[in-house]
């Protein structure tokens, strides 16, 4: 059923009792043709996507839990493409142009909400920074303008104006197209647009193990449900890649932290854009619900285990109060955490791998929501072709080896 | 004595009135009240208004579980907290309290035209319009139009207007066992512990009272444990305390409030406290949460669960109502009842859903005079801000409901039996097991090196007066009707919104809950997650257990941010780092820049000098005289050992085992990839020993990774480094000059040019202070820096000053400094490199040594892509017109008019006036920089391009004789 007013309108008057499943519950056939492991949203985007553009239907997306129940579900949904390399700024705007358009072409609302997403300069430093990031950003012909401190607090009202604090605003870069979305939309929209093509959407299914021939080439999936065999293979992960690839053989340059976020309790609107501040570790929007929505850094170390270190919260917090001193006296709701991937260079991997039939699309650390249209787009193409599309193609597994790294946290150590 | 208030009894002082208004409303309460009770003993039951459909609500519960009742309690504009639950908050005299989320007033609510529209705001509504209409374009009418409208109407309180001024405080505290809860599992547990005189013992409760229900008894037992305990120097009880929130490595974090339930707070006493406790032991206490009823109508105000009721009758000796219906499916509700027929309110009937309950207790209601309806429920209710009757549904065998009489009431005490509060336990990791018999998940194992333990309700044992338990809504008569059942009061979900994403396809629990978002309030869910679980399990015709659960989520309860921050504000946010001549250069008037955490002078303006100006003339003054500069900040290593040479070797890219004694050597740092990440100057003290400098940013970097690599790669190397970064101040004295002005001072080191050349090293004693003077420069021209003990460093600056002076140099900033070091193609790291350039493409190639075997980053180095031809490399740039001072980080590209989405050649690192060559520089990377010498090239600016000429680095002195001078 198509969702618009008049099916809402028509459902709410009859008890709403006509509306249907939004995606099936099959179970796994035999064999198909693409097995996607992982149904976060760049998974799910990538069996979306190869069903819609590539025409490849005979599809599955395992997931070990519920569908985005990964990072997808548990990201503070900052959405924005002013990144600093070619490379990157032609990935993240491929994904900003798709979230544009997202929410008709999957007639599901996915809140895509361009709210600007402003990033604080606090010292000469940052300010250089910054506006290299403006200068690249207009060549490549993506939005980032420079406000003066003047025009920050101007923009974003309750932040502290004090000259005489330990980090003074000096200026910010602004992204007007940049913002948020809803991450369980998008997980739901994917899957209800994936299953509309025929796409099997398969939960509570955990892969323990990829099968391949003699010739060393993929051939199926050892499941909990089961064997499942597969033309091809997507691994789409995220915090649990190098675990899957294992199952190859293959060893990633990937290593997994837990990334906190957390909540305060709803209050009326006071922050009318998304805000980071790299210099002072803290970002913060305030979510259509009221919650002012906070993230904070990974922990030090490494570990699969979602419950991260208090003094992780505790430095955010400090400094969102720091930011925002009208927020102390509010509260927090919710504190959580996710395991994150991260590559040597903080830019993902998307594309083939040693194995033959085995492809791979992950390292998007603390920030890859923002191109799940994006990533599951080029890597459907890449799956389909069996060929890095042209975005994805600086991408690869191999840079770590020749070494043309992506390498935006080394320019700016910007997280999300 | 109000009308609603018993006769006697209870924890309120009855002789000590506290006024307080609701509202702009005065009230007048009794010390001990909550303001959810002290409105009930003046008949006030709706206090709030519902998120979704704005319908009027009361008080549910009377603890923290609370979902309806949040009100915004002001003191000032700072002061002003949002979201508070009315059932928490302890009344003081002037307490100024109102209700949220309703306009005009909490009477008249315009937002309760929702209601009307209640069938389409079904669960998920809102994923599935608001996208056009399409003719605005794609996502414009969400963006536009539809987003503004519902972040305005959503929200519950507002946020202050002003800075907080209260202080928060911080403790760490450790102990042999943390006991959580101290009702009466809880203290039996802290009594037993703590009789071992060497057991610590921290014992907290939320509540301001420890005794949790006993509170409602008023046993003298509770007095005889509360006395013992506090008596014990081994134990301490912290009051209005939660424990919030159990993380990594069995850290307990507690929140203390101080003064919130103070009139006028001493403004030395901290608001709140944070308490982080390491326990041998964590013994949870923390008693069992009722569950509603779910059954149609079930919101209205006057509806109460009936452990509140009791609660606020015995403890608070309140009267909630004249005519009370008690609907339950749990013995424990007919205590309520009894209770309330105690405090003389009228009792129509006990509806219980079981068609035998407990046959004393049904003997007792009788006696009592309670009529006892078995089989039965509530299938609907009436009244509008408060519950006025209830419609009685009797079940038939075969599952029917029939709707029979309507019973005249103002007060629903309901109960669908308990449920245990794991959330602390399962925040622990710990594995939850379900009890069918109890219908609880209750705690199961530990996780691994875990250890806690669970005493009373909350492990899930209930005795024999607290059996009986609902899972889910109750039946009904008519599922199609539009009387709404709710689970999630505060979130506005009705038991329809399960069963609708149920129908959709959302059938995991934490979809259920996502999707329509019920246990995402404020509250957590802690009154509806079961219900809400029933419900689904009904509507998959699914088990309970085999639907699984979802997390429990630090924290129990909101937890203010202002705990989290403490005293790290303003000033002590974070550190500042001055230099031993941080006095000297604010007293010359220096301008400062933040570097990290230190603070460094960025120039010197004379009076009424422009920063350029004051710039161009430190700049002037190293050229043609002498300058002094305080290079304090950067970071310093003493390296000793055997192998300490050796260390070098493999850390840097440089080589060191033939850097003589007395010699200095500049030394590039890369990472493993290969790349530049630190620079700095390593001087030979011994053959065992090495000062090495690193950059201000980088020093604590360095420090780490060095530390990493002696550790845990080479831990047979005999080297040892210790961070000498504040045990010296450092001056730099640069200029044709700089040997005039410092050789009078300086003792037991020859000065002349031949025996003290250029990156050479010496001790020796400068105006009488032990030093460490290097030859060396960052300007281009001859110069020396000079380290003394710190603690000597603000006696040695004004000599130098002086020197200085006299000989008609000057002090230079940080930004001369760059200027300086720019001119002679000297690079910053971090600002001509970003983590991205090799030695050589910044022009370092030249100091790898070449004949080593291994150093970190040689791997790195030779991968194909880092020896490809067209990498980017650094140059200098001379803007054609020899007028534009290009902008750092500005783009270049070999076409003034590049093509929207075109690549670029690189982009410019530095750029400033040059006053020694009269005309802008910049450095710059350029893709095969160094094959481009002499080309034109572009700078796109948004006001049209500007033409630049590729040019050495090197703009000063490129044969280096003055720093040999
Ligand atoms: C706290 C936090 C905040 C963040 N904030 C932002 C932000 O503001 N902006 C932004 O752009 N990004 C942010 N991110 C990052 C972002 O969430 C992720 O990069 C992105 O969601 C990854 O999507 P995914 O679909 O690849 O991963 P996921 O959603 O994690 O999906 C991977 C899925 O694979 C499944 N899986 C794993 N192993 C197996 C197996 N063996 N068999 C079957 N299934 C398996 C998992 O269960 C999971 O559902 C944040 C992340 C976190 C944790």
């Amino acid at each position: 059923m198509k969702f618009s007013l008049i099916s809402l309108l028509k459902e709410g008057l009859t008890g709403n009792r006509g509306w249907p499943r939004q995606w099936r519950d099959p179970a796994p056939k035999a064999a198909y043709d693409v097995v996607i492991v992982g149904g976060g949203g760049h998974g799910l985007a990538t069996a979306y996507y190869l069903a819609k553009e590539h025409g490849i239907r005979n599809v599955a997306v395992l997931e070990k839990g519920w569908l985005g129940g990964g990072n997808t579900g548990r990201n503070t949904t900052v959405v924005r493409s002013n990144y600093l390399w070619e490379e990157s700024e032609r990935l993240y705007e491929h994904a900003m142009k798709l979230w544009e358009t997202l929410s008709d072409d999957l007639n599901y609302n996915v809140m895509y909400s361009p709210r600007g997403v402003l990033m604080l300069a606090h010292s000469i430093h940052d300010v250089q920074v910054g506006k290299r990031h403006v200068h690249a950003n207009r060549l490549a012909g993506i939005d980032n303008e420079w406000l003066s401190r003047e025009e920050v607090l101007d923009f974003c009202p309750i932040l502290n104006p004090a000259t005489d604090i330990r980090y003074p605003i000096a200026g910010g870069a602004l992204q007007r197209r940049g913002g948020t979305a809803r991450h369980d939309a998008v997980a739901w929209g994917y899957a209800r647009g994936a299953d509309r093509f025929g796409v099997d959407i398969i939960q509570n299914c955990e892969v323990k193990g990829i099968i391949r021939d003699a010739s060393g080439k993929v051939i199926g999936v050892e499941t909990t449900r089961g064997y499942i065999g597969a033309g091809k293979v997507g691994v789409v992960a995220a915090g649990h890649t190098s675990v899957v690839m294992g199952m190859a053989g293959v060893r990633m340059p990937l290593e997994s932290y837990p990334l906190q976020a957390l909540v305060s309790e709803p209050i009326k609107p006071i922050m009318p854009c998304v805000l980071m501040s790299n210099a002072i570790h803290a970002y913060m929007s305030q979510s259509d619900k009221g919650e002012l929505v906070i993230g904070a850094g990974t922990d030090q170390y490494v570990s699969y285990s979602q419950t991260g270190g208090l003094q992780i919260a505790q430095a955010t917090i400090e400094a969102i109060c720091e930011l925002f001193p009208m927020t102390r006296r509010l509260r927090m709701l919710r504190n959580w955490g996710g395991i994150v991937d991260v590559t040597p260079d903080r830019s993902p991997i998307i594309g083939k791998t040693p194995v033959e039939g085995l492809y791979v699309n992950c390292g998007w650390g603390t920030g890859g929501f923002k191109a799940t249209p994006g990533s599951g787009h080029v890597f459907a193409a890449t799956i389909a072709k069996g060929e890095p599309h042209p975005i994805a193609a600086p991408f690869t597994l191999e840079r770590f080896t020749t070494g043309r790294l992506i390498d935006e946290a080394a320019a700016a150590a910007v997280a999300h | 004595m109000s009308r609603f208030r018993t006769g006697a009894g209870g924890r309120i002082d009855r002789a000590r009135g506290i006024n307080f208004t609701f509202d702009g409303r005065l009230y007048t309460g009794l010390q001990g009240d909550t303001l959810a009770s002290a409105l009930l003993a003046n008949g006030v039951h709706l206090v709030g208004r519902s998120f979704k459909y704005h319908r009027p609500r009361g008080i549910l519960a009377s603890g923290a579980e609370e979902p309806n009742a949040l009100v915004t309690v002001m003191r000032d504009a700072g002061r002003t907290t949002p979201n508070l639950r009315a059932t928490q908050v302890e009344i003081y005299e002037g307490l100024a309290a109102k209700s949220q989320n309703r306009w005009p007033s909490l009477e008249f609510d315009l937002g309760a035209v929702n209601a009307l529209a209640s069938p389409l705001l079904a669960s998920g509504f809102y994923y599935k319009t608001f996208m056009g209409p399409r003719f605005l374009g794609s996502n414009k009418a969400w963006a536009k139009l539809y987003e503004p409208l519902i972040r305005r109407a959503a929200g519950l309180g507002r946020a202050p207007e002003a800075p907080d001024p209260d202080r928060y405080a911080r403790r760490y505290a450790h102990c042999e066992v943390l006991v959580v809860g101290a009702g009466e599992a809880g203290l039996r547990a802290a009594l037993d512990a703590s009789a071992d005189p060497h057991c610590r013992v921290i014992l907290c409760d939320e509540q301001a009272e420890m005794g949790g229900w006993q509170l409602n008894a008023g046993s003298d037992d509770l007095v005889e444990m509360l006395e013992t305990l506090g008596a014990r120097p081994n134990v301490r009880l912290l009051a209005r305390t939660q424990a919030f929130g159990v993380y990594a490595q069995g850290a307990v974090a507690l929140a203390q409030r101080l003064t919130d339930h103070l009139a006028a707070p001493s403004p030395e006493t901290p608001r709140e406290r944070l308490w982080q406790v390491r326990a041998g032991e964590i013994v949870l206490a923390t008693g069992a949460i009722e569950r509603p009823l779910v059954f149609p109508g079930n919101d209205r105000p006057g509806v109460m669960l009936a452990g509140a009721v009791e609660t606020f009758a015995n403890r608070y000796g309140i009267r909630p109502g004249e005519r009370a219906v008690v609907a339950t499916t749990c013995n424990s509700a007919y205590g309520a009842a009894f209770a309330l027929k105690q405090a003389g309110v009228d009792l129509a009937a006990i509806i219980d859903l079981r068609d035998k309950p407990d046959p004393a207790l049904a003997a007792n209601a009788l006696k009592a005079g309670i009529p006892v309806h078995t089989a039965s429920v509530i299938v609907g209710t009436e009244g509008h801000k408060r519950v006025r009757s209830v419609r009685l549904g009797k079940v038939e065998p075969c599952g029917i409901v029939k709707s029979t009489d309507s019973i005249a009431c103002d007060l629903v005490a309901m109960s669908g039996g308990w449920v245990p509060s794991v959330h602390l336990f399962s925040q622990s990791r710990g594995k939850l097991a379900w009890n069918g018999e109890t219908g609880v998940y209750s705690p199961g194992k530990d996780a691994p090196g875990q250890k806690t333990r669970s005493v009373g309700l909350c492990s899930g044992e209930f005795p024999a007066d607290m059996r009986g338990f609902h899972n889910g809504a109750l039946p009904t008569p008519d599922e199609k009707g539009a009387a709404k059942a709710f689970v999630d009061f505060q979130n506005d979900v009705t038991a329809r919104d399960i069963r609708l994403a149920a129908r959709e396809g959302f059938h995991s629990v934490e979809h259920v809950k996502r999707y329509t978002t019920t246990g995402m309030a404020t509250d957590q869910g802690k009154t509806s997650n079961m219900n809400a679980l029933g419900i689904l399990s009904g509507a998959l015709e699914k088990p309970v257990p085999d639907i699984g659960l979802t997390t429990f989520r630090q924290p129990y309860t909101p937890v203010t941010f202002g705990i989290f921050a403490g005293a790290n504000r303003a000033g002590l946010f974070d550190p500042v780092r001055k230099t031993p001549a941080h006095a000297g250069a604010d007293a010359l008037g220096g301008v400062f820049e933040d570097v990290g955490l230190w603070k460094r002078a960025h120039h010197f303006p004379r009076k009424g000098e422009t920063m350029h100006a004051a710039v161009n003339r430190e700049c002037r003054a190293v050229r043609e005289a002498v300058g002094l500069f305080d290079a304090s900040t950067l970071g310093k290593i003493e390296l000793v050992g055997p192998d300490a040479a050796e260390f070098l070797d493999r850390v840097y890219v440089n080589s060191f085992a033939k850097l003589g004694i007395g010699r200095c050597r500049y030394a590039v740092l890369t990472n493993e990839a290969g790349y530049v990440i630190d620079d700095g100057v390593v001087a030979r003290l011994a053959q065992d020993r090495f000062h090495i400098t690193t950059t201000t940013g980088g020093a604590g970097r360095v420090f780490a990774m060095f530390e990493d690599y002696l550790q845990a790669e080479w831990p047979e190397l005999r080297a040892w480094q210790t961070s000498i970064t504040e045990q010296f101040a450092t001056f730099a004295i640069q200029g044709p000059k700089a040997r005039e002005v410092l050789a009078p001072l300086v003792e037991g080191i020859a000065m002349e040019n031949e025996a003290f050349p250029h990156m050479a090293m010496r001790e020796g004693r400068v105006a009488g202070i032990p030093a460490r003077v290097f030859r060396m420069s960052f300007t281009g021209e001859a110069g020396y820096e000079v380290n003394v003990p710190a603690g000597e460093g603000a006696r040695l600056w004004p000599v130098l000053l002086d020197a200085v002076d006299k000989a008609g140099g000057a002090v230079y900033g940080t930004e001369a400094m760059h200027v300086l070091r720019a001119e002679k193609g000297y690079i910053i790291v971090g600002q001509e490199t970003d983590g991205t350039m090799t030695p050589d493409d910044v022009g370092l190639g030249w100091a790898i040594g070449k004949g080593k075997r291994d150093f970190v980053g040689k791997r790195g180095m030779m991968r194909t892509d880092l020896i490809a031809p067209g990498r980017k490399q650094l140059v200098g740039l001379e803007t054609l017109d020899d007028k534009t001072v290009l902008e750092e980080g500005a783009q270049i590209t070999d076409t003034p008019t590049p093509a929207p989405g075109s690549a670029a050649l690189g982009h410019v690192t530095s750029s400033y006036w040059s006053e020694a060559l009269h005309r802008p520089i910049a450095l710059a990377v350029v893709a095969g920089g160094r094959g481009r010498m002499g080309e034109t090239l572009h700078v796109p600016m948004p006001g049209g391009a500007i033409p630049v000429r590729v040019v050495s680095p090197v703009f000063h002195d490129p044969e280096g004789a003055r720093l040999h001078a």
